[in-house]
């Protein structure tokens, strides 16, 4: 693996809790460059001719096994378009970490748009995380706009556990999914936005097959003058089951705007969505007072408890 | 050693002055457990709220080991030794009930010491560590997890609003303990309790009667205690008398 400096490993310590070359496969990916890669015998990771961006295909069976891709960015002025496709093999069980972290220091906006298409087949079962954190205090924006793409076929699950906590300045984030019969999508979406921030995430998920499953949870915290919008549809093609929750904390002059969507097609689908959007409860404020901490840290606490 | 002053606390209602606690004057001395006892809406509540900070009252002075505490907040009187237990617990999203008493020690507690308080309280500590301080627990597990919390602050001065409230009588037979075994360990600190059960009554050093704002009568266990039962005893006949009248029966 070539040398990184300083601050790229800090953002690939916060974008993929990586301190050093992780185990398994991976592809560590640096201001547009490929500066290390491994392929395992179960999963092969191969560069695309047509477009920038990876292929990675999992094995039938594979078990236990991971990957990481992460992406760091620290020259200003960069905008790239990734294409990363993942082709998870029938049955197999694998983690695939990804992440972009920018520090962005100069006064040109650096933006990274990952577009991340997976592929499961019959009883494949995926944990993926994606981490995105921003740096640096440049004028220069910090710009990430992920698209995602899911395709599962029969019994297959997915987990997807998304983060955005600090830095990034704007966020286009799009999720679409299509389940099979007894499918199943996990989504953990964790967001705060300072400053002037803005970020949107929308969701279309078609459970189309027989007991297929979606269950689409986002926490937020809108902070400053910052701007939120929460798009979640599910769309209910078969007998399945679909949920959507928006639970956001609302400070300062902060915005947030929560779309729940449901569209029922057949007589079994069963669809819920919850939204909540207020300020922090005073009475968790004095509770956390009354043990001693002053307001602020108390503030703190409750957030980070909201956000883990 | 608490002291009250000539408290009183008005609230506007509709832009009418009421008049909460009224010219309230007590002590709760070091080494003493203390009951606050009266009927509902007599102030009690309002008192304890006003000695940990959270209301500020519209007359008066508080002192708190010689000093005068009337005008800190919160946090400053927590971090003199005041707890206070909430009568409704809060609920936290995402905050486990190992953090909620990591705050309260003001250290980072090893999980094995966290879980002493907990047994303290009557939860097996292993199952509830890691669960969120929210909707998921029910109300008897959260008042113990609220009680926790104060018995981990080891602190100079704890308040315990109806701590028996929304709790099955089972847990609070387990509670009379904590309790006893607070007053037993109490050396330089004391204990203020507002309650109306008569078990928590047995084991006060000393009782207060609030009533309609006011300190009705104020002395020791066997001084009030007697009186207190006398009174209980009254009520039942006038509700035995009203049940015969419902019955279409004339007053015995």
């Amino acid at each position: 693996m070539k040398q990184m400096d300083e601050i790229q490993k800090r953002l690939l310590a916060e974008v993929a809790d990586l301190h050093e070359v992780p185990e398994g496969a991976y592809n560590i990916r640096s201001n547009s460059q490929s500066t290390g890669r491994r392929s395992t015998a179960n999963i092969e990771i191969t560069s695309k001719t047509d477009v920038s961006g990876l292929e990675i295909r999992i094995r039938p069976g594979t078990k236990r096994e991971s990957v990481h891709i992460p992406v760091v960015m620290t020259e200003s002025g960069l905008k790239e378009v990734v294409y990363n496709d993942f082709f998870i093999g029938e049955d197999a069980d694998v983690v695939i970490i990804a992440g972009c972290g920018i520090d962005n220091c100069g006064n040109q906006d650096s933006q990274h748009d990952g577009i991340h298409r997976f592929y499961l087949e019959k009883g494949a079962k995926v944990r993926y995380v994606e981490k995105h954190y921003g740096s640096g205090n440049g004028a220069g924006k910090r710009i990430l706009n992920p698209g995602t793409e899911v395709y599962m076929e029969e019994n297959s699950s997915m987990e997807m556990e998304m983060v955005q906590i600090k830095g990034v300045d704007d966020t286009e984030r799009i999720t679409t999914a299509e389940l099979a019969a007894g499918a199943k999508l996990v989504v953990r979406e964790r967001l705060m936005t300072h400053g002037e921030q803005r970020a949107i995430s929308t969701y279309h998920v078609n459970l189309n097959g027989t007991d297929s499953s979606a269950d689409i949870v986002s926490r937020s915290v809108a902070r400053d003058t910052s701007y939120q919008k929460f798009d979640a549809k599910i769309v209910g093609k078969a007998a399945c089951s679909g949920h959507t929750e928006c639970d956001s904390i609302i400070m300062d002059q902060g915005r947030i705007l929560a779309v729940p969507g449901l569209e029922a097609n057949h007589v079994d689908a069963s669809l819920f969505h919850e939204a909540a959007i207020g300020k922090i409860a005073g009475e968790q404020l004095i509770k956390l007072m009354t043990l001693g901490l002053t307001e602020a840290e108390a503030e703190e606490q409750i957030i980070n408890g909201f956000l883990r | 050693m608490l002291e009250l002053k000539n408290i009183s606390f008005q609230v506007d209602t509709e832009g009418k002055e009421k008049e909460i606690v009224r010219d309230v004057s007590l002590t709760v001395p070091d080494r003493k457990l203390i009951v606050v006892t009266g009927p509902n809406g007599g102030g009690k509540s309002t008192l304890a709220k006003l000695i940990a900070g959270i209301e500020k009252p519209t007359g008066g002075s508080i002192r708190f080991d010689g000093e005068d505490i009337t005008d800190k907040g919160v946090t400053e009187r927590a971090r003199m030794g005041i707890s206070y237990a909430f009568q409704q617990p809060v609920r936290f999203k995402g905050i486990r009930v190992l953090d909620l008493i990591r705050i309260a020690a003001g250290k980072t507690l090893s999980v094995a010491d966290a879980c002493e308080y907990l047994s303290a309280v009557g939860l097996c500590a292993r199952d509830y560590m890691d669960r969120e301080v929210n909707a998921s627990l029910s109300g008897g597990e959260l008042k113990r997890i609220e009680i926790a919390t104060v018995l981990a602050r080891h602190s100079k001065l704890s308040v315990f609003d109806e701590p028996e409230a929304g709790i099955d009588l089972w847990s609070f037979r387990n509670l009379i303990d904590v309790f006893r075994n607070m007053r037993e360990a109490i050396e330089d600190s004391s204990i203020l309790i507002i309650s109306h059960q008569e078990r928590i009554l047995s084991i006060a050093d000393e009782i207060i009667v609030l009533r309609d704002g006011r300190v009705e009568k104020q002395g020791t266990r066997a001084e009030v205690y007697p009186s207190l039962e006398s009174e209980a005893a009254e009520n039942a006949i006038c509700e035995g008398r009203i049940r015969a009248m419902g019955k279409g029966g004339t007053v015995q």
